[in-house]
């Protein structure tokens, strides 16, 4: 069998260092982590959309979530399918690529450009595999600060991201509130719940338990966990919608036929629908980094960070918030967004704060919801405004 | 949004010292706190229990958050606003006590706006048509009312006495939209007006400061 890492690693090297937007730090430049081990070389790989005005105050930070990466506004190299943020970023958009200079980075961990643990190991100058250090969602935002030192970019006009890339936009107005003018956090949570993790650890389960996963050294082996990353991404996708969306998509409608199979095929269409997001995913996926990632969002806890008070984690922040939540949202529900809301109002912050509704589940933010893109190209005017932004 | 109403923020903004901190509970579409911002240079904020006046207020860039006056008071931290607003909407708490009492706590000064039970036109048509008032300030049918905790001017102030509360100002509305400065809200203050403005603060009393 073809490995899919292959592909992989030669669309993010082209697409990354053809543009110049990939960097590897000296040795000098490590990254400190979490865990108490460093990351060298640090390697990021990054997309910019719009142009860095003269006073630098115009640059916007996108974070993208668990299986997103860089290419938010622009066709992505190995789909050929539009940026996860498309319907968002890009000229004349809430997030207007006229104005603002958006920069979204690849997180550390992932498997586009950015290190990662199909990187080669400089100790053993072998694939790291399960060599590579654990890393945390304030190691990645960490990274995404070096990245901007190195950018020359000191402050942000709006750190925005959903899912985990809420989380990180979050960490960010708590470990640099003073580079952050605004946050705007979409379904999304300041803790992993334990449901979350749940589901997380069927993820990473079904990809232990391939045997072609060979301890992580799949690389090494020549052989890839095409199966158990692909069952991970159908577990994760059913998270990402809602009830009455797969209702409204398929409800029990049988795919090319008309009886039952009394067989184990794909009868229904969201079987069919299923399985085609499972093998679509590991064209693009490494299954790794889906066990790093992940890894990364279960150890959140912003509150934990802070004496287990999540307004700490905000005290005396100027910055401006913006938190999203969706109905229909039973992976990030509403609750959550208001444990960070109520958070912030206690931390005196400057908060707004809206629920959408619609029935399309945590993947709302990433999709076509008409009323959220009024309300927060609202939100994002303001903050051009107070920043002197044209 | 009604002239009368209009007149009302108006007078409410009037008591705002330019530059203030202030929270406009239950701030509907954002209309008072897009004027505070703009006319006093206040750092206005707001809360509304609907998703449409959320969205719309965020869509303004109004820092604006939804939520409940009867359950979300309490995240705020103590005196953390110079001015905290409650523009008709105590009727329609679940526990205005409570909610008076969260308002003094993180607001230095507190306005409460309500419409006034006492008005001579409520009184009049209970006790000559025997039926549930219907006002241009209460428009509902009394099945569908959000105003469940209805109060007249005297009530108000003995309220404000019970949770220890100066009164700091009162004006008295008429339903012509004229605005009278009361001393000692009276008689006939609750007979003539529809509606009334306070401004309080937690002054020595029972429930006050130590």
């Amino acid at each position: 069998m073809s490995s899919a890492f292959q592909p992989l690693s030669a669309a993010s090297s082209v697409a990354g260092e053809a543009a110049g937007q990939a960097f590897t730090f000296p040795p000098s430049q490590y990254l400190p982590l979490d865990s108490g081990e460093r990351l060298s070389p640090l390697s990021i790989a990054w997309k910019t959309f719009g142009r860095l005005n003269a006073d630098r105050s115009n640059a916007v930070l996108l974070c993208h979530a668990l299986t997103g990466d860089q290419y938010a506004a622009e066709t992505h190299p190995v789909t050929g399918k539009p940026g996860w943020w498309s319907t968002m970023v890009g000229p004349g958009l809430p997030i207007d690529t006229n104005r603002f200079h958006v920069i979204c980075s690849n997180v550390i961990g992932g498997c586009m450009g950015s290190s990662g643990p199909h990187d080669i190991d400089p100790a053993t100058g072998m694939p790291y595999g399960l060599q590579f250090p654990v890393i945390t969602i304030r190691d990645m935002v960490r990274a995404q600060a070096m990245l901007l030192d190195h950018l020359g970019i000191a402050t942000l006009a709006c750190v925005a991201g959903g899912s985990m890339g809420g989380m990180q936009a979050l960490q960010w107005a708590s470990s640099y509130p003073e580079r952050v003018h605004a946050v705007l956090a979409i379904a999304t949570a300041a803790r992993h719940s334990a449901q979350n993790i749940a589901f997380h650890e069927v993820g990473r389960q079904a990809i232990l338990a391939d045997p072609e996963w060979s301890e992580g050294k799949y690389q090494t082996l020549g052989t890839n966990p095409r199966k158990g990353l692909a069952v991970a991404r159908m577990a994760a996708h059913i998270t990402y919608l809602s009830e009455a969306a797969l209702h409204r998509k398929f409800g029990r409608n049988l795919q090319d036929r008309n009886a039952l199979s009394y067989r184990f095929d794909a009868d229904f269409q969201v079987e069919s629908y299923l399985r085609y997001q499972g093998a679509s995913f590991v064209e693009r996926f490494d299954a790794n980094s889906y066990l790093y990632i992940t890894r990364a969002m279960d150890y959140f806890d912003l509150a934990a960070d802070h004496g287990g008070v999540l307004a700490n984690a905000f005290k005396g922040t100027q910055t401006r918030f913006c938190v999203v939540s969706f109905t229909s949202d039973w992976l990030f529900p509403t609750a959550e967004s208001k444990k960070i809301v109520h958070a912030l109002n206690a931390a005196g912050a400057n908060v707004s704060f809206v629920e959408f509704e619609t029935d399309r589940g945590h993947d709302a933010f990433l999709l076509d919801v008409p009323e959220m893109f009024q309300t927060l190209r609202g939100f994002i005017d303001s903050v051009a405004q107070a920043r002197g932004i044209r | 949004m009604r002239g009368a109403l209009r007149q009302e923020l108006l007078r409410i903004a009037d008591m705002v010292p330019a530059g203030s901190r202030v929270l406009d509970v239950g701030c509907g579409r954002g209309e008072l706190i897009g004027y505070l911002k703009q006319a006093k240079g206040a750092d206005a904020r707001g809360i509304e229990l609907s998703q449409s006046g959320v969205n719309a207020c965020v869509a303004q860039g109004l820092p604006v958050v939804q939520g409940d006056a009867d359950t979300d008071l309490r995240d705020y931290p103590p005196g953390s606003f110079d001015v905290v607003i409650l523009s008709q909407t105590i009727q329609a708490t679940r526990r205005p006590k409570d909610v008076l009492d969260e308002l003094l706590r993180i607001g230095r000064q507190v306005i409460v706006s309500f419409p006034n039970f006492g008005f001579w036109k409520v009184r009049t048509r209970i006790f000559f048509s025997g039926r549930m008032p219907k006002t241009g300030l209460l428009s509902h049918d009394w099945y569908e009312t959000p105003n469940i905790h209805l109060c007249t001017i005297a009530d108000f102030v003995a309220l404000a006495e019970t949770v220890g509360a100066r009164i700091e100002r009162a004006l008295a509305v008429d339903d012509g939209g004229d605005v009278r400065e009361v001393t000692r809200p009276g008689y006939w203050d609750n007979l003539m007006a529809e509606s009334a403005i306070f401004q309080l603060s937690r002054g020595p009393g029972p429930q006050g400061p130590a």
